[in-house]
């Protein structure tokens, strides 16, 4: 007896592919209109802002008058903090996923660290700027400085550099960490040598993705108090700066109709500066290209 | 102590060696005595004994989950990358014995190479492949270096194949280059014993041929322990076979008189593929 009868499953052949054809409809369906809520949104706001944008915009402080508004000191102070957030996330983040993988044993508290982790990574930001102002701001006294914001926004973002570097580090096969302990290598130049250079691109593209989310995060920047309106740029990591996000807040929530335009073009001053961070990630995931 | 220092004093220890195999053949590199190994609850290695000799080649048989593997990477510690395993007994390398708690794994490692069944090259080139092992211990010295690499690489038989393209990626070569280029890399730290776990389960039978007769060359001046599933295999390139089954060693003896005239009923069954 044969279980598979060749003449029924030619006659169900059309229904199936039509079933193919459907869901491949649907899903595309799915792509398009996210797609086209994208290209609204991007129409939306560059309609609005590319009058405003000029080089004036981006070296003029900020002003009571629109047409004199500037996104000067908030690009700049973006930019300090990115310098604060980026080796202060990275460092602490690559390293707890080195010691959380090669060098940590399994048992009851890795598993209870590892799962903290996880949870931390989907706590809303206004709890961790609530954390940054008790810790940085008030404890260790930093006031409402690059520093403090900055420690501040590597704790949030920390969460997700820990798991995407774990990730990369994971995908390391293991054949590759025996060949080197098999040559009599130590732990740490295994790490060093073999281990690092193959989860680099992981590492990075998932760090950079992870900055990109703190330089467009208001929340954590509000609750810390970091202010809107300044005149100067910071000088060192102890002064206080404004950024980003918090300059196109501000700006969108004026009554005048002309700042809604400026806020427009801060908005598309942001998504270039992410754009710039995304493809940095992109060639970096394809200029470490590996092969196993 | 010394024993460190003399990894690298340019071919003093297969000098050593040789002079020792033309005085005496039947010097043992590893003297295994009642050694018993657990993952946990499973009791994988039951009451070892082997002696194995220099200048052999020594082939593990027996049927999959026999302990093979595991008995290979107990040789130099590797299953101890395990977190559940337990050893007991003792494996006296050289007279030492490794679990000693002063022995050092990375040095005992770098006296004892080990090649891999999955070809499993760095994904560098091949040149920084074959002086990894050398850099690790030190070795920064770029014509020692190359010298290291060039005579590996003819050690291994593949010189001539990659002589021209050392700077490309270790993977752009066929499986059976990339895993004479594992074994180069094995020679580069100048070993005294080779590990091989089932070295040519992937590879077509040419390159299977190749490394087969490469094994026959490199056991003049290496003991070498194979494991291997190909019953023709080992009884072409060892000297010495050990019937493993369950976690036991049913039969150890030289490699001729184990296929034609094997004392165990177990092992004539294995080697006449009635099981296994
Ligand atoms: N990492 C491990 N953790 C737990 N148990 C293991 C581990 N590796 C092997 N074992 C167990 O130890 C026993 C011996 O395994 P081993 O890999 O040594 O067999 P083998 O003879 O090499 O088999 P094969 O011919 O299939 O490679 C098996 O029962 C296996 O399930
Ligand atoms: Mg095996």
């Amino acid at each position: 007896m044969r279980y598979i009868e060749h003449d029924n499953v030619v006659r169900r052949m059309n229904g199936r592919n039509l079933v193919n054809k459907l869901f491949k409809s649907i899903f595309l369906l799915a792509t398009l209109s996210a797609l086209l809520a994208l290209v609204i949104l991007l129409y939306q706001i560059v309609s609005q802002g590319v009058n405003h944008l000029s080089f004036d915009f981006l070296v003029n402080y900020a002003s009571r008058f629109p047409e004199q508004a500037g996104i000067k000191a908030a690009l700049v102070g973006s930019i300090w903090l990115m310098l604060v957030v980026a080796p202060t996330s990275i460092i602490l983040g690559v390293g707890s996923a080195i010691y959380l993988e090669e060098y940590a044993g399994k048992n009851r508290i890795t598993t209870f660290i590892q799962m903290n982790i996880s949870n931390l990574a989907g706590v809303p930001s206004v709890v961790f700027g609530l954390l940054g102002l008790t810790i940085f701001v008030r404890a260790l006294a930093l006031g409402n400085s690059v520093l403090a914001a900055g420690f501040t926004m590597s704790l949030l973002i920390l969460p997700v550099i820990i798991v995407a570097s774990q990730e990369a580090i994971r995908s390391v096969p293991g054949e590759l960490r025996d060949a080197s302990y098999g040559m009599g290598a130590t732990k740490w130049q295994t790490i060093v040598k073999i281990i690092l250079p193959a989860a680099i691109p992981g590492i990075l593209t998932g760090s950079i993705l992870a900055l990109s989310r703190a330089i467009g995060e208001t929340a954590p920047l509000i609750v810390v108090g970091i202010p809107v309106i300044i005149q100067f740029l910071p000088k060192g990591v102890m002064d206080t700066f404004t950024a980003l996000p918090m300059q196109i807040y501000d700006w969108s929530s004026r009554p005048q109709p002309e700042f809604q335009q400026v806020a427009a073009a801060g908005i598309i001053v942001l998504m270039v500066v992410l754009l710039l961070m995304n493809s940095v990630a992109v060639i970096i995931r394809n200029k470490f290209e590996k092969r196993y | 102590m010394s024993t460190t220092n003399t990894i690298y004093n340019n071919g003093k220890t297969a000098e050593l060696v040789k002079d020792d195999s033309t005085s005496s053949a039947s010097k043992s590199v590893y003297d295994t005595q009642q050694l018993n190994l657990w993952y946990g609850d499973n009791h994988a290695l039951k009451n070892i004994d082997l002696d194995i000799k220099q200048n052999e080649v020594t082939a593990i048989i027996g049927p999959s989950g026999c302990g093979k593997s595991t008995y290979l990477k107990t040789l130099n510690r590797m299953v101890e990358l395990v977190p559940s395993v337990k050893t007991s007994g003792q494996i006296l390398y050289r007279g030492r014995n490794i679990f000693d708690k002063d022995y050092g794994v990375e040095e005992l490692r770098t006296r004892v190479g080990m090649v891999f069944q999955k070809p499993n090259p760095f994904p560098k080139s091949i040149y920084d492949n074959i002086a990894y092992g050398p850099r690790i211990h030190g070795i920064k010295n770029k014509k020692i270096l190359d010298e290291i690499v060039e005579k590996s690489l003819r050690g291994a038989a593949i010189w001539d194949e990659v002589k021209d393209r050392l700077h490309e990626n270790a993977y752009s070569v066929s499986g059976g280059q990339q895993q004479r280029i594992c074994i180069a890399r094995a020679l580069a730290i100048e070993p005294d014993v080779i590990l091989m776990d089932e070295p040519t389960s992937a590879l077509d039978p040419i390159s299977t041929l190749k490394i087969e007769e490469l094994v026959q060359e490199l056991k003049k001046d290496y003991s070498i322990i194979i494991v291997t599933h190909n019953m023709q295999q080992a009884a072409r390139i060892s000297d010495k076979t050990a019937f493993f089954l369950n976690g036991e060693v049913i039969e150890y003896d030289k490699t001729d008189t184990i296929f034609s005239n094997p004392s165990d009923k177990r092992t004539e069954d294995y080697i006449s593929g009635r099981f296994g």
